[in-house]
């Protein structure tokens, strides 16, 4: 019954998360405490593992850079009213595009090349989409049903052709060949030692900027173009964008489409840039991972970036938490994430209504 | 004044508010508010839209709490910090907008929230007793077992009523309960709550049509910009004072206008048919023509396919069979959309401003080009220029006189009457030939009426076709030069508002067709 709560703007933005995120890391703590580890130390550990180093930030950034990608993904989508959930799946298939040139247009130059299996990944990923979006839109079909169907159905057929179509001959590794090296994205440490700083090796690849240049048009889409004014009508209002004569089927599909696309971005940077070649289940739940950023980060492609960092950090420092303290295992830094995830987005209105009636007291609000 | 007032009176007033106080960030939407509302009578609260009389009756009951001032219920000081404490204290509220469950029985909408225990059986027993109780004594029958969402509205009003009445209500608060229904369910409405005031109930009415207050109630209280600005009796007073001194200025009530002078037809309707979403025909045969300089209004009760007429004529729903001609031309299938009605200059002021005309979470300059967004005047190739939109609709600001002065405030925020005008602006600026005009002045306050009507009228002067749905007699009587009546979907009859009269329009509304003679 109650209106929903208005904030101020920086409220929203800073002071709302930073709680969120505190809570979560409080309550991360009490259980490492229980499990009888030093919770301060793990928190050191886990900010020097991610940011400590030039090795850890490399990590960091590269995991950052697919989780902005996806989350950017759910943002979009979401700003028309559609909850995403297929990235996972739209990622996977993506991986089929780049594979495709990777593997067969490398005779071409790396300049060709590399443009040419970006796009084959972003189309392919728009592709996976479309039949999702077409039945919401033509048809009804909820979206959140059949993209989850299609995360299934992108596993089969990719495990079907990985399995018996792409394999390399002789190996028993459900894989692809290495693509040609025309294809690869250059690491960032290459170009570092080009301009002559020594960086360690890392996967952190050039899809980061990338990722950075395509928040920034998702933003200027979402913001400024005449297309995304009508994907944020249909969003809030259907029945004002067909009376302001926009069709919610044709922005359901182009909306989709592109959130496709943005899932695509996830083989840039993990194949492209990284793995150069497509492995069984390569997307490993980074397409999941999205919607949390994207909640985290209020589907704004700012929020998205600093989000990504977070979950790049939660990424890197686990793993070296993991590595380090025995008793910390694999499970109990998915159990953080889980935490932050639960805090940041599911429950991010739980500190809105305390802040406001705060504010609101020491007359800051508005 | 003593002897003037019921024994009843001589009860502590059944609500007394000394000194409320509520501010919401930089809006002072309570000021120093007084109130004193006599047990068994009933007592309106009029203002316009963003006067503070919805704040003022969600701190009675239990929404928000004041940042200052005293309630006392039946002379003793109370706080009141939910709903379910002001249920405690014999308060019960209906909402406008009412908080049913469609697919349960009334007897289930009832009990909701007062099942008493876990078993059903006992308090389903219990009351099932106390509806057939309060049916007799207040005259509110209703059957327990059907269906809400079977009911028609003025029902579903009264299984509202019930509801507060069933937990102990001896104050009611019915918000703009009129709203929603046709004269004749409002005709009932008011007799159930005299009924209700014989027994002793206390009743506020939050309303702002003056001519109901001037109907049923004792006693009225007039706020204004968040403050209580006038008290009457409402015997002693009349609508002409009531309304000045919620604008605070002197109003028409009733809008001039001088001779039409029709020209060419602008807008003809040839033998229309339309569905509804259900696949169910609304609106059957229907044909009429509008000239330049003419206001043709469409009277009818709520329902009775004027909606779906409106909506097919601006392109949104599509048209079964018949034609349409705009300024002589004839309207293909294929442009019957509201971008191709836009381009063929017509131009739509939809029935429901929160639903159709505007996206309520977006700023105010981004709902004034919605369905213009295409528009050059507001950016360059695929971009927008928030700029170019903003000195837009800054401008209609001025023009329009639309407060506050804020284009990048939500259209959220901004009054109802200041909304319609938004919608109006952005509709009327974008030189059309015909504008189809649904409800333009519903929930809008009396000052903003009087501009909308002014508006109308000066865009009839100059030349302009204009369609008028209204389920308000008054409104159509008033600016319509042709009115059109229709009921069940067809057109029942057509009037010379010179030459009728409500209860000849109101046979026409009722079905009743005229008969050669």
């Amino acid at each position: 019954m109650s209106a929903p709560v208005e904030l101020p703007k920086w409220a929203d933005v800073v002071v709302i998360p930073l709680l969120n995120i505190t809570l979560a890391f409080v309550i991360s703590g009490l259980v490492v405490l229980m499990i009888g580890e030093d919770p301060i130390g793990a928190t050191k550990l886990m900010i020097t593992g991610s940011l400590g180093s030039l090795n850890g930030l490399g990590y960091t950034l590269y995991y950052a850079t697919s989780f902005m990608f996806t989350g950017l993904a759910v943002a979009v989508a979401f700003k028309a009213g559609l909850f995403n959930i297929g990235g996972e799946g739209q990622a996977y298939f993506a991986g089929l595009g780049a594979a495709l040139v990777g593997l067969n247009l490398g005779f071409l130059p790396a300049f060709i090349v590399v443009p040419l299996a970006i796009a084959a990944s972003l189309l392919f990923g728009a592709l996976w989409a479309l039949i999702p979006a077409y039945l919401q839109a033509k048809r009804g079909s909820h979206i959140v049903i059949t993209t989850i169907m299609f995360n299934s159905l992108a596993t089969a057929l990719m495990s079907y052709l990985l399995v018996n179509v792409l394999r390399k001959t002789g190996s028993m590794d459900p894989s692809t060949q290495i693509f040609a090296a025309s294809s690869f994205i250059p690491r960032m440490k290459d170009v570092l030692g080009y301009f002559g700083f020594a960086a360690p090796e890392t996967p952190l690849n050039l899809s980061l900027f990338l990722a950075l240049i395509t928040a920034f048009l998702v933003w200027v889409l979402i913001w400024r173009t005449r297309l995304g004014y009508e994907i944020r009508t249909v969003g809030a209002n259907p029945h004002a964008a067909v009376y302001g004569g926009v069709s919610p089927a044709r922005i359901t599909i182009l909306t989709m489409l592109i959130s496709g696309a943005l899932c695509g971005g996830l083989a840039v940077n993990a194949l492209l840039g990284e793995a150069h070649r497509v492995q069984l289940d390569y997307t490993a739940g980074f397409g999941f991972v999205g919607i949390a950023v994207a909640l985290m980060g209020r589907a704004h492609p700012l929020g998205i970036v600093l989000a990504s960092i977070l979950f790049g950090m939660l990424y890197q420092g686990g793993a070296e938490l993991a590595f380090d303290k025995p008793k910390i295992t694999r499970d109990m830094i998915m159990v953080i994430q889980g935490l932050v995830v639960l805090f940041g987005g599911a429950l991010e209105g739980l500190f809105r209504k305390p802040l406001a009636d705060f504010l609101n007291r020491i007359g800051m609000s508005g | 004044m003593i002897d003037a007032v019921p024994a009843t009176d001589l009860r502590p007033p059944a609500i007394e508010l000394t000194g409320i106080d509520k501010k919401f960030g930089a809006v002072h939407a309570n000021k120093n508010v007084n109130l004193s509302v006599s047990a068994g009578s009933i007592h309106g609260i009029v203002g316009e839209n963003g006067a503070g009389k919805s704040t003022l009756m969600s701190i009675l009951y239990g929404f928000y709490e004041a940042d200052g001032g005293k309630i006392r219920v039946k002379g003793e000081v109370v706080r009141i910090r939910s709903s379910r404490e002001a249920i405690s204290h014999g308060i019960g509220m209906v909402h406008q907008h009412f908080m049913l469950v469609e697919p349960l029985s009334v007897l289930d909408n009832v009990m909701l929230g007062a099942e008493g225990g876990s078993l059903l059986s006992k308090g389903a027993q219990a009351t099932r007793k106390l509806l057939a109780k309060l049916g007799q004594d207040y005259g509110l029958d209703v059957d327990p077992d059907a269906i809400v969402g079977d009911l028609g509205v003025g029902l579903q009003q009264r299984v509202e009523i019930l509801k507060a009445l069933v937990r102990g209500a001896e104050i009611l608060i019915l918000d703009e309960p009129t709203a929603v229904l046709t004269p004749s369910e409002a005709t009932h409405l008011f007799n159930m709550l005299r009924v209700l005031k014989s027994q002793g109930k206390t009743v506020i009415l939050i309303t702002h049509k003056l001519r109901e207050i001037m109907d049923v109630t004792d006693q009225v209280s007039v706020m204004r910009r968040g403050e209580m600005v006038a008290h009457f009796t409402t015997a002693e007073t009349s609508t002409s004072a009531l309304a000045d001194a919620m604008v605070g200025r002197k109003v028409l009530l009733r809008v001039e206008k001088g001779e039409s002078h029709p020209g060419e037809v602008l807008l003809e309707a040839r033998n229309l048919v339309v569905d509804d979403d259900f696949g169910v025909t609304r609106v059957h045969d229907v044909s009429f023509s509008v000239h330049a300089g003419e206001i043709v209004g469409v009277a009818g009760v709520a329902g009775n396919g004027q909606s779906e007429l409106l909506e097919a004529l601006a392109g949104i729903r599509p048209i079964k069979s018949g034609g349409l001609l705009v300024n002589g031309v004839e309207i293909r299938t294929a442009e019957r959309n509201p971008k191709a009605m836009r381009a063929h200059s017509v131009v739509h002021v939809p029935e429901d401003r929160h639903k159709m005309g505007l996206v309520m979470a977006f700023e105010a300059d981004e709902s004034a080009i919605l369905g213009f967004q295409d528009d050059r005047t507001f950016g360059k190739g695929l971009l927008l220029e928030p700029k170019a939109m903003i000195s837009d609709l800054a401008a209609k600001m001025e023009a329009y006189d639309i407060r506050p002065r804020a284009p990048r405030l939500k259209t959220a925020n901004f009054s109802g009457g200041n909304q319609q005008k938004i919608v109006l602006a952005r509709e009327i600026e974008h030189t059309p030939k015909v504008l189809l005009v649904g409800q333009p002045t519903r929930g809008v306050d009396i000052g903003a009426i009087e501009f909308i009507h002014k508006k109308l009228i000066a865009l009839r002067d100059a030349g302009k076709a204009i369609l008028l749905v209204s389920v308000e007699l008054d409104e159509i009587s008033a600016l319509s030069d042709r009115i059109i009546v229709m009921c069940g979907g067809e057109i029942t009859g057509e009037r010379r508002p010179e030459n009728t009269n409500p209860q000849d329009l109101g046979m026409l509304m009722a079905g009743v067709k005229e008969v050669a003679a």
